[in-house]
């Protein structure tokens, strides 16, 4: 089976780090660096889970979040959101809005994995 | 001794009487009062107290009930020797008020209510009735032992024929002497000093009869003692509970008999004869009561058995052939009673007059008359048929009672009866609570009550009760039954219906003031009695209506403010074309006074206040004042809590733009801080991501591994250098650093940057042109801090710098005392939204991930500057991107900053 995850992210290291371990798992990974078109790549793509960062350039995860969640064709995606801003605030703010999994980077490789896989069986 | 003589002397009696009240009257009238106002004269007419009870029943009492007697001595005394807590209020109250009767000073308490006067007039007629009779009976009685002259065996008959001619002959009397004027304060100069002179008689009197027994029938004081401690009178077993209450009952009858109350406070000229009265008047109680055991005791031992006791001090020097004695004896008898009679019967006329038979008059004749001769003939009239009338009712009550009953008992259903009117009395001078409607119930229970238990039953045989109420209660109710009330059997009936009546009062008077709020006029009155002493009297001497103006203007100032109460008074004086701020008041001006001041007291407060200035009424001005002065604190009271809650919305908002202040900095703090966490999070995920991928997977090729390594070694020089930059940017921010200031070259300082900055991956390609206007310049700085802003703004051209080939011109230059260094650069620059932003922590601007930074550079060139007393800036329209670095420059060539001695 093709899992497929569109990667919303712009930092290099880190997308390369998540591109390695998910491709080893038997991921299609595709990426997706700006805030202002990835609901666009979203909608287009329509991957099995959206991995997506907070701090983008130009329009935030949270705002993008919201986007697919008022989207009919994307409100039921599975989003794991991947964040360096881990308060509870952050957290509450994600689940508000409809997030399915919530994680502070740095992350673990397993954890990301396990949870990646939890989610496209769901 | 003839009968005749008797009659003769006491007709004489009367006529010295009669011409001694006559003399005072008439140097009265002459203004010559001389000796009139002695307060000897104050005390001795104090001694009405002492009626022919006293005279002749205070024997009869000690034989019968031994020392209890003295009981009647002591309520009085204890008032009078403490005069200065209640007595002086009273007269005080009087004088100010010009209280007329002790039905005057309820009803005027309370409102001016007549309902309260027509009570309490009506409770002392009742009251006073048994006590009239008494009198008439004793005189009768003595008469009927000179007629006889046998102690025993007096006929009915004869005793009421006499007290007929008695009571007659005091109507007169007192008619003559008691109605002569009527004065306003109701004085009776002649009366006063009649009843002073027989005052003297009786003690004269009663003394020799006591030195009689004790020297001439006993032998001497020792021998009387003896006798005293043989007889069963001197047992000293008191009763506690009759002690009490009959103290209390005379103390209470001593304050609020008619007659009492006539002579203590209406007839009182000076408030300081009090002073004389409360040390001579125990004194003359002492004398009257000093031979009354031993008249008692001889008596017993010498007179036959079932010999009256009553009258031992007439039939003991009787029976021993002292006609002359006991013609003073006589006398002394003649004269209490008399006195007594007199004065109640003035007292009680005057208020039966006043409070009964006057307002029905008018209310038949219309109100609108005035104190015509007329109306001043009605009052006499009617006065002298209330005296009629009192004397009628005393005889009557002698006639229906049979006259069997002791005397001493007769004056105790009286002292009962006005007793009643002390809670509504001293509540009304002490507590401003007190309220008509309390008063009124108070009497009117207390009245019933004492009826009910004491004086109803004094009728005995021919008893208004059945003897079945007596015994079974009315209906069978035996808790209602009159001398046992709530089942309280047992007990003294005086001491019963003393405890009822006084409780079951005060507790009605009580309530009843608690439940109800007083009239304005009640109010006003009350704050008067109760403060009586508080008040200073006001000048006078302004003619009328200038008077009552000024009195509401000052009233008006108290209520409205003084401005305010100006402006109103002087435009109404100027629209009735009168200078200055009095206008006449007309009723326009009163209405319009009226509606001013009804803003702030109320309709009716303000009508009140506008009706007793200018109604001329009952209510002086200055306890006006005192009302005005309550409503202005009550004012200033909420213009001062208004004030106060100013204030306190004053602090609020301070309070409150200190919050949102520190709520900023609160907000910009975890905005700083959750970027921080944001920056150190990002390369530490790649970190970690990056070592569990090396640690785990070992089918790895070469150059991977290499490439991982080698990501993990850069994120982690990021890592140090962003803390670097963060501990510099902390150090800076709280100007923790130590400047090294020396002069250098900023040329070298350019070359130094030049070199440090440029990358060490980066091929030579930025092309540098300097343009200088002062070559060579040298400044007094610090120059590795001046050295980091420079390498800073180098390496950010070599990062952001677009331009396919990278020039970068470096121009030092004068603007005015400063020296500037420009940083250009040949890229597209920056947009104009960003260089606002420019030097904010963390403002990376774009894609510049690549670059590494993590956007605190800027922002630590601007706090160098800062420190170094320069400034950076962006230089906008120079095409790339442009900064210009000033530092300042004396005029020795070195710059100066303000604050490096301090750094």
């Amino acid at each position: 089976m093709d899992k497929h995850v569109l990667l919303i992210e712009d930092e290099p290291n880190i997308i390369e780090a998540i591109r390695f371990i998910l491709s080893r798992d038997g991921w299609r990974v595709e990426c997706h660096s700006d805030g202002q078109s990835a609901m666009e790549a979203v909608r287009k793509k329509m991957p099995h889970v959206v991995i997506l960062d907070v701090m983008l350039p130009n329009r935030s995860g949270y705002d993008i979040l919201s986007d697919m969640r008022a989207d009919g064709a994307t409100k039921d995606l599975p989003v794991l959101m991947l964040t360096a801003r881990g308060q509870t605030k952050d957290r509450e703010m994600a689940e508000r809005l409809g997030v399915s999994k919530f994680m502070t980077k740095p992350f673990s490789n397993a954890e990301v994995l396990k949870t990646m896989r939890e989610l496209v069986d769901a | 001794m003839s009968f005749n003589i008797l009659i003769a002397v006491c007709l004489a009696y009367v006529v010295v009487l009669f011409l001694v009240a006559f003399v005072a009257e008439k140097r009265a009238s002459e203004g010559r009062l001389g000796w009139l106002r002695s307060p000897l004269i104050y005390t001795l007419s104090l001694s009405i107290y002492c009626t022919a009870w006293t005279f002749y029943g205070a024997v009869g009492y000690a034989t019968r009930s031994g020392l209890e007697f003295l009981t009647i001595y002591l309520g009085p005394t204890l008032v009078v020797v403490g005069w200065w807590l209640l007595l002086r209020k009273l007269v005080r109250i009087g004088r100010q008020f010009r209280i007329t009767s002790i039905a005057d000073l309820v009803s005027s308490r309370y409102g001016k209510s007549n309902t309260l006067g027509v009570v309490v007039t009506l409770l002392a007629v009742v009251g006073s009735t048994p006590y009239i009779a008494l009198q008439l009976q004793s005189v009768s009685l003595s008469f009927s032992v000179f007629a006889n002259e046998a102690p025993v065996g007096v006929h009915l008959a004869d005793i009421n024929t006499t007290a007929l001619w008695v009571a007659a002959g005091l109507a007169l009397f007192t008619v003559l002497f008691g109605t002569r004027n009527l004065d306003a304060n109701e004085r009776h100069h002649g009366v006063v000093t009649a009843i002073a002179v027989e005052a003297v008689v009786k003690l004269i009197a009663l003394v020799a009869v006591g030195v009689f027994v004790v020297w001439g029938v006993a032998g001497g004081p020792a021998d009387i003692m003896d006798r005293i401690q043989q007889s069963p009178n001197a047992a000293w077993d008191p009763n506690l509970g009759r002690w009490i209450s009959l103290t209390f009952l005379s103390g209470a009858a001593f304050l609020c008999l008619p007659r009492m109350f006539q002579v203590l406070v209406v007839e009182n000229a000076d408030e300081r004869h009090l002073a004389t009265a409360s040390w001579a008047f125990p004194l003359y109680l002492l004398l009257m009561s000093l031979f009354v055991l031993p008249i008692a005791v001889v008596g017993i031992g010498m007179m036959p058995t079932g010999a009256n006791p009553d009258l031992f001090v007439l039939t003991i020097p009787l029976a021993l052939d002292q006609n002359a004695l006991a013609l003073l004896a006589f006398l002394g008898g003649f004269s209490s009673a008399t006195s007594m009679v007199i004065v109640a019967a003035i007292a009680l006329s005057t208020m039966v007059s006043n409070h009964i038979v006057m307002p029905l008059w008018l209310q038949a004749n219309g109100t609108g008359a005035s104190m015509s001769g007329d109306v001043r003939k009605v009052v006499l009239i009617a006065r002298r048929t209330s005296i009629a009338g009192v004397l009628a009712l005393g005889y009557a009550y002698l006639r229906i009672s049979g006259g069997g009953a002791s005397l001493a008992a007769i004056g105790l259903i009286s002292f009962a009866g006005v007793a009643q009117i002390l809670p509504a009395m001293m509540g009304g001078i002490f507590w401003r609570g007190a309220t008509r409607t309390g008063a009124l119930l108070g009497l009117v229970v207390g009245f019933a009550i004492w009826a009910y238990t004491i004086f109803l039953p004094s009728f005995g045989g021919a008893s208004l009760l059945p003897d079945h109420i007596m015994a079974q209660g009315p209906f069978g109710i035996g808790w209602l039954r009159p001398q046992g009330l709530f089942g309280t059997y047992g007990l003294d009936p005086v001491v019963h219906a003393v405890f009822w009546s006084i409780f079951l009062n005060s507790c009605a008077f009580f309530v009843g003031s608690v439940l109800t709020f007083p009239a304005p006029m009640e109010r006003l009155q009350g704050a008067q009695f109760v403060n009586i002493f508080d008040h200073s009297k006001g000048a006078q001497g302004w003619t009328r209506s200038m008077a009552e103006t000024e009195d509401l203007l000052v009233m008006a100032q108290r209520i409205l403010g003084p401005k305010q109460a100006q402006a109103l008074f002087r435009t109404v004086a100027q629209e009735q074309g009168k200078a200055g701020y009095l206008p006449d008041p007309e009723p326009v001006f009163l209405e319009r006074l009226e509606r001013e001041l009804t803003g702030s007291v109320g309709a009716a407060t303000a009508h009140a206040m506008v009706e007793q200035i200018v109604g001329g009424a009952s209510v002086s001005v200055k306890d006006l004042m005192a009302v005005a002065d309550e409503t202005a604190q009550i004012m200033e009271y909420s213009s001062q809590l208004e004030a106060k809650s100013e204030e306190v919305a004053r602090a609020a908002r301070q309070l409150r733009e200190a919050n949102d202040k520190l709520t900023e900095l609160s907000v910009q703090k975890d905005g700083f801080l959750s970027q921080i966490s944001h920056e150190l999070r990002t390369p530490m995920t790649s970190i970690r991501a990056f070592s569990e991928i090396l640690r785990e997977n070992d089918g790895m090729t070469d150059p991977e591994r290499r490439r991982y390594s080698g990501i993990i070694h850069d994120e982690t020089v990021r890592l140090t250098r962003l803390l670097d930059d963060l501990l510099d940017l902390s150090v800076l921010e709280n100007g923790q650093i130590d400047l090294t200031l020396a002069h250098v070259s900023i040329d070298g300082m350019l070359d130094r940057a030049l070199l440090s900055g440029k990358p060490h991956e980066a091929s030579d390609t930025l092309r540098v042109t300097r343009v200088s206007s002062r070559p060579n310049v040298v400044v007094r700085t610090d120059a590795d801090r001046l050295t980091q802003v420079f390498i800073n703004l180098i390496s950010n051209v070599y990062k952001y710098c677009d331009a396919t080939r990278p020039e970068l011109t470096l121009r030092i230059s004068d603007i005015g005392d400063d020296i500037a260094i420009d940083f250009v650069d040949n890229g597209t620059g920056i947009r104009g939204r960003d260089q606002a932003v420019l030097f904010e922590k963390f403002s990376r601007l774009g894609d510049e991930k690549a670059a590494g930074g993590a956007g605190l550079g800027l922002a630590i060139c601007r706090e160098i500057m800062g420190r170094l007393g320069g400034t950076i800036a962006y230089l906008p329209g120079q095409g790339g991107a442009a900064f210009r670095v000033t530092l300042p420059v004396d005029a020795t060539g070195t710059q100066n900053p303000p604050d490096l001695k301090h750094s």
